[in-house]
């Protein structure tokens, strides 16, 4: 975070600075108060690494989220509100293909079709864990992607296309409203209960020589696929003509337009690549929690934002760095305070980056 | 208040050259009064003829009126961030708590888990209005150095910090010295309701002696005491709608307004012109959020309790279709979206399901694969009973569609045109002919 301070330009030392310097010196403190802690023996170093390990995880699906509504943020240049309700219709509809598949003959068409809204095909009797249905996770982890992407442009192609030239506020208006509109017609269809919809998660036990002595293995599948999708991406943008595209187009859409980039293909490949780890995440987020609920993706999207705020808005790298540090907040945060406010802190560390940083703690892009 | 719309349909070109040439207020007034009688005329017919009682229709029109009225404080209180500063806003719901939750503090008992004060009801309502005015103004400071989108999200999270801070469990009981204060956490407070400050002007003088004569004239129809009441805490709001139109319209017409539009229209320009911008945003944030504060108290007023569920952030979103469905930046558009809401998207699909369920036989199949396996069967009445039983979700994905289609085809919304005239005499209105004294006193509308 000491990236924060070094700003090239002494002469004005605004308000902006010290609410910075303040917030370093605060940073400070509390990694002080955690070695002492840790040396006094107050905390242990096993619960510190619990933290440390869930906030990671969470990091991660935070980050695939994040990754998708910070390319829409930079190259459709508006707050996308219906990128939480793309995770939930990932979640749904990649459980609901494993268990159309790994269901089969075990439980009801109907329970399997509308994930145990009737409250039929328990979760351990259909055996939805990793071991026991590996097939049927991984063809959902595919369904949830592919179908999350399906639906994404289906809405561009109903709603966002026509606003391409509307102003930002217009377009997070209307996400606001497809928000809403996409929400509701699932819960229409698989009702608005939670309910568990992943067996246990098998445990593996590891080699005595490894200090952790087991690894819960939906944790780690989450955990492959997500750092696996993230280095795709990394790869995508670096390496290929259409990451190159994608980057110029959210540098500055104009000169991209005169250098003659097809800017629609940019925004369907946006589309594409933004929704669909958006579906995965939602699909892996309830592999970890083995819960499902449809405001899944509503109440992560303030997270997801202040993460990729704290990145900088337009920068994929600062969304990735912005949600391990909402991640490890969310979690380090409850060495000293309840649970219950681990959010609380994860918002105000956002609006006081915001104010100390406008542009992120990695510089993005103007996007206004 | 120069909000006239020629857009507006008008059937007899002559009744709308005499409605125009209408003082603005009145035409307004009326505009608000015809939709409003336009509508529950309609409601009226489709009940009638659907077969709904008479008795389910008067109440349909009661709680439209009282969302109708909540909305519309709401609304106009955003309006002044939003259409006319420009200031988008989405942390609504949060301030609205911070002035409910500051008069249940103060007006509570005192023996109460959790305690309050137990001060009267009228100064824990401007304890509620300063409460949310002064959390505004520590949002507004650190919220203006940012953009629009990010000021959004920054509205909203500390809306959510609000509510999740009211809803923890760490200030749920706070004791000092022998009482135990707190926010109660999920269970929230219990306080006074602020409606029964109607009894208690019942016993003033004058007011209650017109009371009493209303009472009279209810058991003469065959009206209850209780419902006269609940009836008269409606009555209230509207008077506070009235209170509030005339308080923003008035600012909007100011100076200051004027400041206020140059901002929302180009910041730059406001500032070049050497208007000090920030120190009028802040005011303009202020103002709203202590009205909003104010909204929220009337808007609770009939219930005994406040917790953090009634201020999740998707009430922040209602109030903004509603601000949109009638037109940000107009006070009358403010006021019609909030009706406008109330009637037709909230209220309105719930009076929908009890003229279908007193004339079809439905009954709601468990899930809606059910329901497609006997329409394969031919029979479609189960599906249609599902769709009226999951009509809580409809609703929502008819709030959504409209908030779409809105910013595809209106996004200025039915009033918002945005286009009040700034300079302080308007230089297009045509000078006032005769015409216009013969209209002011015959301008009957065609309603």
């Amino acid at each position: 975070m000491s990236a924060g301070t070094e700003r090239g330009r002494f002469a004005d030392v605004s308000i902006q600075e010290v609410i910075g310097w303040l917030l370093l010196a605060v940073v400070g403190l509390l990694v002080l108060d955690l070695v002492r802690q840790v040396l006094v023996g107050e905390l242990p170093l096993g619960r510190l690494w619990a933290f440390t390990w869930n906030g990671i995880v969470d990091s991660l699906y935070i980050g695939l989220a994040a990754i998708g509504l910070s390319m829409t943020y930079s190259i459709l240049r508006f707050a996308n509100f219906s990128h939480g309700d793309l995770i939930t219709t990932g979640a749904f509809t990649g459980w609901t293909a494993a268990y159309l598949v790994g269901g089969i003959g075990i439980a009801e068409l109907s329970s399997r079709l509308l994930l145990r809204a009737d409250g039929g095909a328990q979760p351990g009797a259909v055996g939805m864990d990793v071991v026991s249905a590996p097939i049927a996770i991984v063809l959902g982890l595919i369904v949830a992607a592919a179908l999350t992407i399906l639906v994404a442009l289906a809405i561009d192609r109903l709603v966002y296309r026509k606003l391409r030239d509307a102003s930002g506020i217009t377009l997070l208006i209307a996400s606001v409203g497809v928000a809403l509109a996409l929400r509701y017609i699932i819960a229409l269809f698989y009702t608005t209960d939670t309910r568990g919809v992943v067996a246990s998660s098998p445990q593996w036990e590891t080699p005595a020589f490894v200090p952790i002595e087991t690894i819960n293995l939906h944790e780690a599948t989450l955990v492959i696929s997500a750092l696996s999708l993230i280095v795709g991406v990394h790869l995508l943008l670096q390496y290929t003509k259409l990451g190159k595209s994608m980057r110029a187009m959210s540098d500055n859409k104009d000169l991209a337009l005169i250098t003659g980039i097809p800017t629609e293909r940019v925004i369907f490949a946006t589309w594409v690549i933004g929704a669909g780890l958006a579906g995965v995440a939602g699909y892996l987020i309830v592999l970890d929690r083995g819960q499902v609920t449809i405001n899944l993706g509503w109440f992560l999207l303030l997270l997801i934002f202040a993460a990729v705020i704290l990145g900088g808005i337009g920068s994929i790298y600062g969304a990735l760095a912005g949600s391990l540090v909402i991640g490890l907040t969310i979690n380090l945060s409850l060495v000293w305070i309840p649970s219950d406010l681990n959010e609380i802190a994860a918002f105000t560390l956002m609006i006081v980056v915001l104010i100390f940083r406008p542009d992120g703690l990695f510089k993005g892009v103007e996007t206004a | 208040m120069s909000e006239r719309d020629s857009r507006l349909p008008e059937p007899v070109s002559n009744a709308h050259d005499r409605l125009k040439a209408l003082p603005q207020w009145q035409y307004d007034l009326l505009l608000i009064v015809g939709v409003v009688l336009a509508t529950y005329g309609g409601f009226a017919v489709l009940g009638l003829l659907g077969g709904v009682g008479i008795n389910s229709i008067v109440g349909f029109f009661r709680t439209v009126t009282f969302y109708a009225a909540v909305y519309a404080l709401v609304v106009l209180a955003l309006n002044l961030h939003w259409g006319y500063t420009g200031l988008f806003n989405i942390g609504v719901a949060g301030f609205m708590a911070v002035g409910v939750y500051t008069m249940a503090f103060l007006t509570a008992a005192p023996d109460a888990t959790p305690a309050g004060l137990g001060l009267p009801i009228p100064i824990g309502i401007v304890g509620g209005m300063i409460a949310a005015g002064l959390v505004g103004l520590v949002a507004a400071l650190p919220a203006l150095r940012v953009r629009a989108d990010y000021f959004a999200i920054v509205t909203l999270g500390l809306s959510e910090i609000i509510r999740l801070a009211l809803l923890s469990g760490s200030l749920r009981s706070i004791e000092v010295g022998d009482t135990v204060y707190g926010t109660g956490g999920g269970s929230g407070i219990q306080y006074p309701p602020v409606d029964t400050i109607i009894p208690w002007l019942l016993e003033r003088p004058v007011i209650g002696e017109l009371g009493e004569l209303l009472f009279e004239v209810g058991a003469a129809v065959g009206i209850q005491r209780s419902v006269i009441l609940g009836g008269l805490y409606t009555a209230v709001l509207i008077a506070f709608v009235g209170l509030f139109y005339l308080f923003l319209s008035r600012i909007a017409n100011s100076p200051y307004g004027r400041v206020l539009k140059a901002i929302r229209e180009d910041e730059l320009a406001a500032k070049s012109l050497g208007k000090n911008t920030d120190r009028a945003k802040i005011v303009a944030f202020v103002v709203g959020c202590s009205l909003m504060g104010l909204a929220g108290m009337l808007w609770m007023g009939s219930r005994s309790f406040v917790s953090p569920d009634s201020f999740m952030p998707i009430i922040t979103f209602y109030i903004f279709v509603a601000l949109i469905v009638g037109g940000a930046g107009s006070n009358t558009g403010s006021v019609i979206g909030g009706f406008a809401f109330a009637a037709f998207l909230w209220e309105g699909p719930r009076f929908v399901r009890s003229i279908l369920n007193a004339n079809l036989n439905l009954r709601s199949p468990p899930t809606i694969y059910d329901a497609f396996v006997e329409l394969g069967s031919g029979d479609l009445t189960p599906l249609v009973g599902y769709l009226v039983g999951s009509l809580d979700e409809l609703r929502f994905v008819l709030v959504g569609v409209v908030l779409i289609l809105l910013m595809l085809w209106r996004p200025e919304g039915l009033l918002g045109h945005r286009k009040e005239i700034a300079a302080a005499t308007d230089l297009s209105r045509r000078p006032s002919t005769p015409d216009r004294v013969a209209a002011s006193d015959g301008g009957e509308p065609d309603e």
